[in-house]
């Protein structure tokens, strides 16, 4: 086979596992919106918390230090502890459950019934507290985070593709990233989960009773709230996976909020709705802006994929506008 | 007690339908004008014009903007950032190429470009609703913003792919570039704003405006009464980008004076003006002007108070700032979704009242 | 009104912020939050730390205090030109503003006010050109001077040739990360290497496509101009794909231990350039700690001091505050005016002597600044990091850069600006 051919089959593996990691924070959109309505714009910076919070939790770090040595005039910045990494993000997972519950009860139990943008806009409200609340908690310089994934290129799989090209083209075998393997696993196994949970569990199918109509819900005895705090919670935890998928390759800092604008074309091309839309847009838009990166990007400068991912969902939009496996905007005239 | 109608008899078509029919209202806008024109230029300095007058001015005219298209026609949009840069780079490439250009044409006419890249950038609203627009409009935000920094073009070749702002005079007056006095810049943002606020206020209560409020209200329902949703929607988006296009000039030309597309225009400001325009309250001007000061001043204020008055480190303050603005803005939703438009609304009603309830 | 309320509160947080004006005031234009705050913090901290030292030590500067405004930009133009006004006011001396946009902003605006602007490796290249830019100095070293350090590095590495050599540029996608570019094209046609070029969208988190290019095409060497979470996204992804780490070289934006600290082990060997020295094994270090640690007067966490930003914020203190010294001397008064300050900075010259006896030997090159050159002398070393000891080390000494190729872009450079601004070009003889 042609290298040229080998490598646009390379970039495609590695747009769609690109694709996987957006797919992860597209998933937490989903769940909340699906549930409550709310398009939440904070679940990026819910992942970056999550992860501030397990690096500062596996480190044994004193959170507030930096405020409560202003106030006091003490020196304190560590417990001198180490957490393992799965019962720090046990942990974690409690603090997310902790904020979900915090959410409802201070912020949406007010906006019930509000308009949509109303709700969005409370969510930016916020994720600009929580940019403050989790510097001020952890700090805002870069930190590590190491829970034991494997990362760099797999040798493997390059050693044993390497004799698809004929002998003497510049062609190296594929390149995989092992961390990249290994979220594609856990993103299945998430999936999974969460549809097992919803299918075969009381608590799954009152989310879908709700998610189907409140008040049909409500009806039935299905108490509103207390869904909404199982639905964060669970939206959280999904945080806390991308968290660590990309805090592990990035390191964990304030950037990581930024993820949320790489799951928005994701969500537009999937669906605000459908779970499987988001794991089939994000496979489609890291596909499609890698692929568009490889072939057009020299041409035209490249640094294309923010803007690409955007107009590549717009032009499925202009021919389904409720993405692919949203539902059916129905209006009543 | 003085605000009331009673004894206001309007005895004319014209004296009825006027802007502020309440002799109140009507009082107490020409005072604030006249302290506008008349007092603040002789007051203000370097900081209260650079810190707070000059970009409150300049975000009140994209907030204007974004509420005739959201607010009146119901078109989410995130994209006011990037028909900002469009309207600097507009507005830089008119003052290069024609040196000789009136600055007041020069803006103007970087409004009309920006309309007509608006206009191109709405056509998706024709198919598109809600929050899947939203997301769409982002597209022209990320894709201005890497065009212009992309084609050196729009930059004059510059090594440093920045632009500066030439010096420009009127009346023998610098208006931009460095030299220019504190209130010099708040006049000139002061006029434009003037006459676009007058223009859109106008705009909003005459045919164009309704048949914008119809598309909002329902489009279907608009469409069968006779409106041209095709027409009332681009038209929306090409008067909003105008307006927006406009701000983007001038905070090139008279508040920034040298700007790099995506720091000044990044997507920060685009979530910025929908929060004024949702703070301030969604179909209402003076809502946009409101919700565009609440926004200005409030971090300016924090700042002050908490590292000038309490003397905090710098950075607590910082990430207090952020808390307070994200706990203020929930607490805004909470109390009054509709906005301070909303608010001054309720106050209004109650000092009609005052000071007998019944 | 409620607006009117607000105005008024304002009012009276600005009243309440009254400057007092005894001191020598420097500003500094801080990021502890947002994205960049992890370069941010240690410079401010290493900025204050410095000044605080020379209150605690020598009392001061002739006698003055010397007074830090710490104003938070959060790297944002806007906060940033907030930020100047307010403290422009409070009888400013220096303006080391750590962030290109806002330096921009500031170069007009510096001629008008009459403030000096320093912007030690960072802001205009072009403002080494003293005629044009009067109250705009860039000393030690420039973009440009960066890349032809990294340059001179490889034609080290390689005895003097590297003709028919490949070299990458992974950039950010900004006014910055381009700067380099026009430099390195000049100096592949001089030296016969190719250049390919890499840019990568902020935030860039994402650079997938960038290194598998850079796989498939197996450049000799990569270098990158970046900032923020770029860099360690790119150290880690070129040890993804197993790039030679030697081969790979930032600009000094993109060499602190932030940004190689994520990879681990990995991204022993990665090389940077730099114009000061790295690491806490200096004199000045025992009296920090002495008259600043130890009395508990750190301006930050404490954490961050010996890393690699840290220093640069020492250093341009040290360079505000030997200006300062030598405006003193000048003007023959201690309560200098910024105008003084310009004419000290316009004087400074920074031998190995003076580094000796401040306590900093070798800490930086030694140069002296004129009225023509704003920019010092340009020299260029590169640093190496070592994983396993988490430590920067000096692999290549300060050494001249090629000004032969960069003084004439400089010239073009500054000319457009004179022309454009309307700026008349000062004799310098």
């Amino acid at each position: 086979m042609s290298p040229d051919f080998l490598y646009a089959v390379e970039v495609l593996l590695n747009g769609l596992m690109a694709g996987v990691m957006y797919s992860l924070v597209a998933l937490g959109f989903v769940l909340i919106f699906k549930a409550s309505g709310v398009f939440n714009y904070a679940q990026g910076v819910m992942a970056l918390f999550a992860a501030l919070t397990l690096v500062g939790i596996m480190n044994g770090q004193v959170p507030f230090s930096h405020l409560i040595n202003a106030v006091f005039g003490t020196s304190v910045h560590e417990f001198g502890w180490h957490v393992p990494a799965l019962g720090a993000i046990a942990l974690t997972a409690v603090v997310m459950v902790i904020f979900a519950f915090l959410v409802e009860k201070l912020i949406l139990k007010y906006l019930i019934g509000q308009e949509p943008i109303i709700l969005f806009m409370a969510t930016i409200g916020l994720a600009y507290f929580m940019e403050g609340f989790g510097d001020l908690m952890w700090g805002a310089d870069i930190k590590a985070l190491d829970v034991g994934l494997p990362k760099g290129g797999s040798i493997w799989i390059e050693e044993n593709t390497a004799w698809l090209a004929a002998e003497g083209s510049r062609f190296f075998g594929f390149f995989i990233d092992k961390l990249d393997v290994s979220a594609t696993l856990v993103a299945v196994v998430l999936v999974i989960a969460l549809t097992l949970f919803s299918q075969y569990t009381a608590t799954g199918r009152a989310l879908r009773a709700v998610a189907d109509d409140h008040q049909a819900a409500l009806s039935v005895g299905i108490s509103l709230r207390a869904i909404w705090v199982i639905t964060w919670s669970i939206a959280g935890f999904v945080a806390l996976v991308a968290g660590i998928m990309w805090g592990s390759k990035s390191g964990v800092q304030f950037s990581l909020a930024f993820i949320a604008l790489k799951a928005l074309p994701v969500l537009m091309l999937g669906g605000f709705t459908s779970i499987p839309g988001a794991i089939v847009g994000g496979l489609i838009i890291g596909m499609g802006e890698k692929l568009f990166e490889f072939f057009v990007g020299p041409l035209i400068g490249g640094a294309t994929e923010n803007w690409f991912a955007y107009v590549l969902a717009l032009i499925f939009l202009v021919f389904r506008p409720q993405g692919l496996f949203g539902e059916r905007i129905i209006e009543r005239v | 007690m003085y605000y009331r109608e009673a004894g206001d008899f309007k005895t004319s078509y014209r004296a009825d339908q006027q802007n502020f029919p309440i002799r109140f209202d009507r009082i107490h806008f020409w005072v604030m004008m006249a302290l506008a024109f008349g007092v603040v230029p002789f007051f203000i300095n370097d900081y209260w014009a650079n810190a707070v007058f000059v970009p409150f001015l300049i975000f009140a005219i994209a907030t204007l903007g974004l509420n005739l298209l959201t607010g009146y026609c119901g078109q989410v949009s995130l994209g006011s950032a990037g028909f900002m840069a469009v309207g600097a780079y507009a507005s830089y490439k008119l003052m290069t190429s024609f040196p000789e250009l009136n600055f007041f044409v020069v803006i103007l006419l970087s409004g009309g470009i920006t309309a007509l890249v608006g206009t191109a950038f709405g056509l998706p609203s024709l198919r598109i609703k809600g929050f899947y627009l939203a997301v769409a409009t982002l597209a022209a935000q990320f894709f201005l913003v890497w065009l212009f920094n992309k084609v050196p073009w729009f930059y004059n070749n510059s090594a440093s792919g920045q632009i500066s702002v030439p010096r420009r005079e009127m009346f023998g007056i610098p208006i931009t570039g460095p030299e220019t006095a504190a209130s010099t810049k708040y006049l000139v943002c002061l006029v434009i704003v003037f006459v676009l606020g007058f223009v859109a206020r106008n705009l909003t209560r005459g045919r164009i405006g309704r048949s914008w409020m119809a598309i909002r209200d329902m489009d279907f329902a608009a469409e069968i009464i006779g409106v041209d949703p095709l027409r009332a929607k681009l038209s929306a988006f090409a008067i909003s980008s105008f307006y927006i296009g406009i701000a983007g000039a001038l905070f090139f030309s008279v508040y920034l004076g040298a700007v790099e597309v995506g720091e000044a225009f990044g997507i920060n400001n685009s979530f910025l003006i929908l929060f004024m325009v949702i703070i301030g309250g969604l179909g209402s001007i003076y809502g946009s002007f409101a919700g565009a000061a609440f926004l200005i001043l409030m971090p300016v204020l924090l700042k002050n108070v908490l590292v000038g008055g309490l003397g905090w480190p710098s950075d607590l303050a910082a990430h207090l700032e952020f808390m307070i603005m994200g706990a203020l803005i929930i607490i805004f939703l909470i109390v009054e979704p509709h906005g301070l438009a909303r608010l001054w609304a309720v106050t209004k009603q109650k000092l009609r009242l005052w000071p007998f309830p019944y | 009104m409620k607006s009117l309320k607000i105005a008024a509160l304002a009012v009276g947080a600005v009243a309440l912020a009254a400057p007092a004006f005894a001191d020598l005031v420097f500003p500094s234009l801080s990021y502890r939050t947002g994205p960049y705050a992890a370069g941010g913090i240690p410079y401010a901290d290493g900025y204050q730390d410095y000044m605080t030292l020379i209150n605690e030590r020598d009392g001061g500067l002739g006698g003055e205090k010397l007074k830090v405004v710490e104003c938070e930009t959060g790297y944002n133009t806007q906060k940033g030109v907030e930020c100047y006004e307010g403290t422009k006011g409070q009888g400013a001396l220096l303006y080391q503003p750590l962030s290109t946009g806002i330096t921009y902003q500031l170069i007009p605006k510096s001629q008008a006010d009459e403030i000096p602007i320093l912007t030690m490796g960072y802001g205009r290249t072009s403002a080494a050109n003293g005629a044009v830019f009067k109250y705009v100095f860039n000393f030690p070293a420039n973009y440009w001077a960066g890349a032809s350090g990294i340059v001179n590095h490889l034609l080290d590495i390689n005895g003097g040739d590297i003709s028919g050599k490949s070299l990458a540029l992974v950039y950010h996608n900004s006014a910055y990360g381009k700067e380099p570019i026009r430099t390195l094209e000049e100096l592949s046609k001089k030296h016969g290497f190719s250049v390919t070029l890499l840019p990568v969208d902020h935030p860039g988190q994402e650079q997938k496509s960038q290194w598998l290019q850079i796989r498939r095409e197996r450049p000799d060497y990569v270098l990158m101009w970046g900032w923020g979470v770029m860099n360690s996204v790119a150290i880690q992804e070129a040890a993804n794909i197993n790039f030679p780490m030697e081969n790979f070289i930032g600009i000094w934006w993109s060499g602190s231990e932030n940004d190689v600290r994520p990879a681990g082990a990995a991204a022993t060997g990665y090389k940077a350039a730099t114009f000061h020295n790295v690491g806490k094994d200096y004199p000045i270090f025992d009296d920090l700690q002495k008259y600043v640690f130890d009395k508990g007067m750190t301006a930050g966490a404490g954490d961050q001091i010996g890393t690699a930003i840290y220093n640069r914020g020492l250093y341009a203190a040290m360079m505000a505050v030997e200006g300062a010294r030598k405006a003193q001397e000048l003007a023959g008064h201690a309560a200098i005016t910024p105008q003084e300050m310009r004419d000290g900075l316009e004087n400074l010259e920074i031998s190995e002597e003076l580094m000796n006896n401040l306590g900093m030997p070798n800490f930086g090159p030694s140069f002296k600044v004129s009225c023509s050159n704003h920019g010092g002398s340009g020299d260029v070393g590169i640093q190496q990091w070592d994983a396993a000891a988490g430590t920067w080390s000096l692999i290549s000494d300060f050494a001249p850069v090629d000004m032969e190729v960069i003084q004439p872009l400089i010239e073009e450079d500054s000319a457009a600006y004179a022309a454009e601004a309307g700026v008349e070009v000062r004799s310098c003889n």
